[in-house]
């Protein structure tokens, strides 16, 4: 069972990322959409910046910023009792940060092209902010949230670089597939990185071939 | 009885435009705004719901006051029990016919009025479709179904009409014509075709870059286009029956449907739908597209 640990491992951080990342990630993305600040901007930049910056610059800083040498990581392991340097909860954090675009670029785009009138619509039909929000507004961009979800997901058990600098490539703890594979080849154990590798292609594939049917399917019956 | 005083500046594309109105508003009674687009009908409507606010202004809705700037007091939307309309039709998609307007109910303990409005609304063959299923008049009378069923105060309708065809458009103002009567409604109407004035308004008010420009009955605002020297009349084509050697085109006007021969050629020439002038030269009336 050993053999599969890796990948057991890069499922697990995946769907929990991807979960955590989903609650925190919708409700900023609507707060985006809505308003407009004068540092909307630098947020949004500030969001974004993963997609462009190689993993080793965010993987250094965050190991810096985890450090319980440091004031972040520190104070975490004073509260908390965890240490997020070279551990699962520590990759947990650098994998929500480093896919946020993910996530909250699809649900914003999605919030900003949903017509202003739907929520007017459900105002004046005596439906609260709340009601309003989970009711009408969630349920009409299905179709977004699905593809952040995907696509942190998926994102997720594709990191390198990040989860090298964070984890530490621990066996079991922090060595998930994507590192097991380079370690694997590094070893010359062709076979083994093969395993890995066939199982990552054929999950994502997967995922994907789910994702493109059923927003087929939501694009032919016209209905949410 | 309604009371509105409201300021607002707008952000248009031509600079800055003063929104500075005062209408009373009498119970039951059918008023409709018009102007040219940009002239601050729609921020009107959305001033009354709630869904903006204004730079100052007092709403007093039977001597309750909905808004007071002075006073800061602010009710919001969904506390006005106000039924809106708008343009675009805006039924949720993720629901069908039914759910949208159920979606109204308060608490959804009243099944039986929301069974009751589909039944009013004629909408029975299609409560269980989706809205992207349905066509645009179809879609318009669902939404005006959803927006009675709360039993508002005040039924704001933002240009509903203005998407649909000839036909559909002289429907649907029948069946707004109907709950008006029937819930015994104060409508607010922004239009700006005249033979849709003519024919749902008790008073219509005409607004021109943020101001009142003109009120009264419709005869009384629109009067001064008809004794221009010559009798001439705008219309709408409803109908063109060919008949052996001439054409016979029905053409409304107000809430009048007036018969007038056209050659066949001139008759060839409309479609149901045109908007057409009807001059009299001497005692014979001539029709000229317009």
């Amino acid at each position: 069972m050993s053999e599969f640990q890796p990948i057991i491992l890069s499922l697990e951080l995946a769907a929990i990322t991807t979960l955590l990342l989903f609650i925190l990630a919708v409700p900023l993305a609507y707060w985006l959409a809505e308003k407009d600040f004068r540092l909307k901007p630098v947020v949004s930049a500030l969001i974004s910046m993963p997609l462009v910056l190689p993993p080793t610059v965010l993987g250094f800083y965050l190991l810096v910023a985890f450090s319980p040498n440091n004031f972040f990581g520190g104070t975490i392991e004073n509260i908390f009792n965890v240490r997020l340097v070279f551990s699962f909860e520590g990759l947990i954090i650098a994998s929500i940060i480093y896919s946020l675009p993910f996530m909250v670029n699809p649900v914003q785009a999605g919030f900003e092209n949903l017509s202003p009138s739907l929520k007017e619509a459900s105002y004046t039909l005596g439906k609260s902010k709340f009601q309003t929000f989970t009711k009408v507004l969630l349920p009409n961009i299905k179709p977004s949230l699905l593809t952040g979800i995907v696509l942190s997901f998926a994102h997720t058990i594709g990191e390198f670089g990040i989860v090298l600098m964070i984890g530490g490539n621990i066996p079991g703890k922090t060595r998930v597939a994507s590192l097991a594979i380079y370690d694997e080849v590094e070893a010359l154990n062709y076979h083994s990185a093969n395993l890995y590798a066939l199982v990552l292609f054929v999950i994502t594939f997967l995922i994907l071939l789910t994702v493109y049917v059923f927003n087929r399917k939501y694009l032919k019956s016209g209905r949410l | 009885m309604i009371n509105l005083d409201l300021y607002k500046v707008l952000k248009t594309s031509d600079g800055d435009l003063p929104l500075d109105i005062k209408m009373d508003i009498k119970e039951g009674e059918f008023i409709t705004i018009e102007g040219h687009s940009g002239a601050g009908k729609t921020t009107i409507l959305k001033l009354i719901a709630g869904l903006i606010k204004p730079d100052k202004g007092i709403i007093t809705v039977d001597k309750k006051e909905w808004l007071n700037t002075e006073k800061k007091t602010f009710l919001p939307p969904q506390k006005r029990n106000v039924g809106f309309v708008f343009q675009e039709y805006s039924l949720f998609p993720n629901m069908t016919i039914y759910e949208n307007i159920a979606f109204a109910d308060r608490g959804g303990q009243n099944k039986n009025h929301v069974d009751e409005v589909i039944e009013i609304m004629e909408l029975e063959n299609l409560k269980d479709r989706n809205p992207q299923t349905l066509s645009g008049g179809q879609k318009q009378r669902a939404a005006l179904a959803r927006a009675i069923v709360r039993k508002p105060d005040i039924l704001l309708l933002d240009e509903p009409l203005s998407a649909l065809d000839i036909e559909m458009r002289l429907k649907l103002q029948d069946y707004i014509l109907k709950v008006h009567r029937l819930l015994n409604l104060t409508t607010i109407l922004v239009s700006h075709d005249i033979s849709e004035i003519f024919k749902m308004s008790d008073k219509v008010v005409r607004l021109n870059k943020g101001r009142i420009i003109n009120e009264g009955t419709a005869q009384n605002v629109y009067q001064k286009n008809y004794i221009s020297g010559k009798f001439r009349f705008t219309g709408e084509v409803v109908k063109i029956e060919k008949d052996s050697v001439v054409s016979i085109v029905s053409v409304l006007i107000g809430n009048n449907i007036i018969k007038v021969i056209a050659t066949q050629e001139e008759g060839d020439e409309l479609k149901p739908g045109n908007r057409v002038m009807i001059v009299s030269k001497a005692f014979n009336p001539l029709i000229i597209k317009l």
